[in-house]
């Protein structure tokens, strides 16, 4: 690990921050005229690796082959092999399965009708988590459908239902591996870590290049972002199985594929399941934002909503989503927390009622549905609409608060955004990567100062300093707002139940929601801009920030605690001499969090017309330009890869200091 | 299989361990070839190695309960694990009907374990998607023995741990008492040779303990296995135990009967663990009796009962018991005054 610089003695810890200091202003107010490459990094030496990518992936997709194939083939051989279970699926709950290519398609056997659709999700519903459950889930269903978002709710879970089983078997196969055999697990860490910090929308494009345009690429796309997790989970629940039970594998001479299989698979049921809950919901997530390489679905009304400005059914096609995330969250939950039974005896029928009873139901209702077509889709007629009462609300609102909410707008921009902009933006490149390494060094070590210092300067030699200045400023002014409200929060909920009963709720719900949804609401009162992005990033950034500071309040010893009472703090001196300083360390991972998640949101907010990494990633996607995007791209990760390892160094040294852990 | 030499005292023995090491840390085995007979504690922990097992010798003898007990991080897990070779020795032999496991490959080994060998797990090490039944019919399966087959065996034991009728429960239905019993069929299932268990009641609280001890030895007098028996309890090991191992920092300080230990204690530790125990209980009638002498006196004790067991018998006011072996022939006499000394001295 990391080794603890040693203190000189002579001078206090603050004395070296302060040189550093000192130096870095000196560099900044009277460098410019003296070096100017420290300000602006010369061009002459800029390292090209956008070109060198998109000429790597021009050879890949031209001239790499693997013998008897070229590369470009595999690649669409696995787009074809995914395409076939797509296809299906796609058939089964939307389109119906047809003969003949294209308007000469007749159908042959119409797709499952709603009825069957909302009768089997609530008989999942029931099987896993009983009457109320079933109800939830059918609820949600019936809200997509009378709102009319059903078709599209339906290509949407058909991407799902295809993404997922294929993201679980994968992740699984690939933390097996990576358990068996530690050079496999040291080979792909790095690349897990990167693959959780680089934004989504810098890998659509090389699938976009690689696979085509279609749901079959989104789905790959799907995979890519959706597996890591499962990979991690399941190394490390099969690293904690109790060692007495593989053991007691190796006892009764299990072979190693039963020890596999029939020992440590099932008995980390529970962890496995967590991951692939979070399997579901990073699918959910990234099949919207993967619409925009043609997955279509709901994500694709959102996004041509939120291009024609039309707020109305972007709200409506994002509620929809909500509400799928929502069945699909609380299903799966359902179903980690599902123990085995004893299995009943009895006949067919008395062993497995609910499949027998949903086959049943599909069956009469695909019948009753050719009677009546009512059944089979929902009449448009009956549909409802609130689109246009959200969009006169929006009116409303804009007609009668307008310059109230230009006013704020205003005030925020030109008092906090735009001067902390210019401020980061003047800093001189050099002077900032010098004192993150002298950073680094001190919280970490040469190792960590090196690694800081390296990610930092190859954002500069690949010519993106400028934009990664802005990241920084949003990410940053967004951190520090969605600490600002989510501190106070999470105090106030850890010390009153009362309190945080319901914010636990509103988290838990918050959490589920993909991304894109908070974009709605942000651009239907403030339009496009900066002060948009970060209302969205805050809101999207709250959660960790209040969970963690919850999570390490309440997890303060209580014996500490009563220690204080026993000496006669009061309620203040409590939290503020106790709690608080015990709760450092989690407060300083939920910090971490908080930064993660502001900067994956940051990247989507791009479409609302920012001018960071973000942007340029995006640009590179409607261009089709791998080279720009991964660039880009990997500008972020490495943002968020200095971030992490910064604070988890500090959040080190506080467990250290408090105790908590060995130094 | 590897001769065993005519004189050697291990014939008849089912399990031997000779000059059995296991060391924990990098460069163990070399270290220990280096060092040879220099091997002390404090010389290995300088090497950089933590020793678990150092230079154990000892012999399971066929249809004995040899407990080893020792405190924890005495060794005793990993001492029994060696023994199945679940962990691999730094050094020794451990021999199994006078072949050599060590030599044994994995396949070996799995056919072994598979047929000769069971093993009880301190936390029960249930696998908790499968029912009581499933669990116990586990091994079997593995073995790919036929659904039908294994679940009739399954069901015997059930029986004979007294679980019947909860063959379709789930372990977590269970109590902790239940669901060691299903940990005791379970390897019981494939009727091992050498049985090992390994601190089976310590989770269990003191009463239930008790009530699985009791069941153990109604068990043991039906089976009459080969048993290997760990446990931290001094108590316990002496209730169960035909021959005791005390272990200490890896090493075995002390090998006899319950009643040579609480007699003779070979050192300061072992005397430690002997002074609460009422000797009453641990000695045997034959030691306590005195020769035969005079009128062979009414009442009759067999041999190996323990002092306590044969006090009652005096409160009809007898003075003096006669002491009979296995065939009913009178070994000496068991006087009151002898009794009332042993009982009193505590």
């Amino acid at each position: 690990m990391a080794t603890r610089p040693r203190i000189t003695r002579r001078f206090p810890v603050w004395t070296g921050w302060v040189v550093a200091l000192v130096l870095f202003w000196a560099l900044w107010s009277y460098g410019e005229g003296l070096l100017p490459w420290a300000f602006d990094y010369p061009k002459s030496m800029r390292i090209p690796a956008a070109r060198w990518i998109s000429a790597f992936t021009k050879w890949l997709l031209n001239e790499a082959s693997f013998g008897l194939f070229t590369f470009a083939e595999f690649t669409r051989f696995i787009a074809a092999v995914l395409d076939v279970p797509y296809r299906f699926v796609l058939s089964l709950l939307s389109s119906g399965f047809l003969k003949g290519e294209g308007s000469q398609a007749v159908q042959i056997l119409p797709p499952l009708s709603w009825v069957a659709v909302i009768g089997s999700g609530a008989l999942l519903g029931r099987y896993a988590g009983g009457v109320r459950l079933a109800a939830l889930v059918a609820g949600c269903l019936i809200f997509v459908l009378v709102f009319g978002q059903w078709q599209s709710a339906m290509v949407t879970l058909a991407s799902i239902l295809v993404a997922v089983p294929l993201g679980v078997a994968g992740g699984l196969l690939l933390g097996i591996l990576a358990f068996r055999h530690p050079w496999f697990e040291r080979a792909i860490r790095p690349v897990l870590d990167l693959m959780q910090t680089i934004p989504v929308f810098a890998y659509l494009v090389p699938i976009l290049i690689l696979f085509g345009f279609g749901p079959t690429a989104a789905v790959v796309a799907t995979l890519i972002y959706a597996m890591p997790p499962m990979t991690r989970i399941t190394e490390l629940a099969l690293r904690r199985v109790p060692s007495e039970l593989t053991d007691l594998g190796r006892m009764v001479g299990c072979t190693r594929r039963q020890m596999l299989w029939r020992v440590m698979v099932p008995a980390s049921k529970d962890p496995l399941m967590v991951g692939v809950n979070q399997v579901i919901m990073l699918s959910l997530n990234m099949v919207i934002i993967a619409s925009m390489i043609g997955a279509g679905g709901l994500g694709f009304d959102v996004l041509a909503a939120l291009r024609r400005l039309d707020f109305g059914a972007g709200l409506e096609a994002g509620l929809a989503i909500v509400a799928l995330a929502v069945a699909l969250d609380r299903l799966s939950q359902a179903f980690a927390r599902l123990r085995p039974e004893p299995a009943p005896v009895g006949g067919i029928v008395a062993r497995h009622p609910y499949l027998l009873s949903g086959l049943a139901l599909i069956l009469v209702a695909g019948l009753a549905g050719l009677a009546l077509p009512a059944l089979q889709r929902w009449p448009a007629a009956y549909e409802l609409s609130t689109g246009t009462f959200w969009s006169r609300v929006v009116e409303w609102i804009n007609v009668n608060f307008f310059d109230t909410i230009e006013a704020v707008k205003n005030a925020v921009l030109l008092n906090l955004l735009v001067p902390f902009k210019r401020f980061l933006g003047g800093l001189p490149w050099a002077g900032v990567v010098a004192l993150l390494a002298y950073g680094g060094w001190r919280l970490g070590g040469w190792r960590l100062g090196l690694l800081v210092a390296a990610l930092a300067g190859l954002i500069a030699a690949t010519g993106q300093w400028e934009k990664a200045a802005i990241t920084v400023y949003l990410c940053g002014i967004s951190t520090v707002f969605a600490m600002l409200i989510g501190l106070p929060v999470g105090i106030l909920s850890a010390e009153r139940d009362a309190i945080w009963a319901p914010v636990r709720v509103i988290i838990d719900t918050l959490q589920t929601l993909p991304s894109f949804v908070y974009l709605m609401p942000a651009v239907m009162l403030f339009r496009v801009g900066d002060f948009t992005a970060m209302i969205a990033v805050v809101a999207y950034a709250l959660v960790p920030a209040v969970r963690y500071t919850v999570l390490g309040l309440k997890s303060v010893d209580p014996r500490l605690v009563e220690a204080g009472r026993a000496m006669g703090c009061t309620q203040g001196q409590i939290l503020w001499r106790i709690k608080l300083r015990l709760a450092l360390p989690e407060i300083l991972l939920g910090l971490n969090q908080t930064v993660m998640f502001a900067l994956s949101m940051l990247v989507i907010t791009a479409l609302v017309g920012t001018r960071d990494l973000g942007q340029e990633v995006y640009i590179a996607l409607t261009k089709a330009d791998p080279g720009r995007g991964l660039v880009a791209g990997l500008a972020v990760a490495f943002i968020a890869i200095i971030t992490d390892r910064l604070i988890s160094a500090s959040a080190r040294a506080a467990r250290a200091r408090l105790g908590l852990e060995a130094a | 299989m590897t001769e065993t030499p005519a004189n050697d005292p291990s014939e008849g023995a089912k399990l031997v361990c000779r000059n059995l090491w296991k060391l924990f840390g990098p460069r163990a085995r070399e270290t220990l070839t280096a060092l040879g007979a220099e091997a002390t504690a404090g010389r290995l922990s300088a090497a950089g190695l933590v020793p678990a097992v150092r230079d154990v010798n000892l012999q399971v003898r066929e249809g004995e309960i040899f407990v080893i007990m020792g405190l924890s991080g005495s060794g005793k897990s990993t001492l029994v694990r060696l023994m199945s070779r679940l962990v691999e020795p730094t050094a020794g032999e451990v021999l199994f009907h006078g072949r050599d496991l060590l030599s044994a490959s994995e396949a070996e080994m799995i056919e072994i374990r598979r047929h000769k060998m069971g093993m009880v797990f301190q936390h029960f090490a249930l696998l908790p998607h499968l029912s009581v039944l499933d669990n116990v019919a586990f091994p079997l399966d593995v073995q790919g023995v036929a659904r039908a087959e294994r679940e009739d065996r399954a069901r015997k034991m059930i029986a004979l741990v007294g679980l019947a009728g909860r063959e379709n429960a789930l372990p977590r239905q269970l109590s902790g008492g239940q669901q060691q019993r299903v940990g005791i069929a379970r390897s019981l299932a494939v009727e091992p040779e050498l049985w090992f268990l390994d601190e089976p009641f310590s989770a269990l609280d003191p009463l239930i303990r008790r009530e699985m001890q009791d069941e153990f030895i109604r068990l043991q007098s039906v089976l009459k296995k080969t048993i290997v028996f760990i446990t931290h309890d001094f108590d316990e090991a002496i209730r169960l135990a035909d021959r005791i191992a005390i272990m200490k920092d890896g090493a075995i300080v002390q090998q006899g009967t319950p009643e040579d230990i609480v007699l003779n204690p070979a050192t300061d530790y072992v005397r430690e663990f002997t002074r609460a125990v009422p000797r009453a209980k641990v000695v045997k009638v034959e030691t306590a009796m005195r020769p035969a002498k005079g009128e062979p006196p009414a009442g009759i004790v067999p041999a190996r009962t323990t002092v306590a067991e044969a006090a009652p018998m005096f409160l009809d006011g007898a003075l003096a018991l006669r002491v009979t072996g296995a065939q009913g022939e009178t070994l000496g006499h068991l006087y009151r005054d002898d009794v009332v000394a042993l009982m009193l001295g505590g």
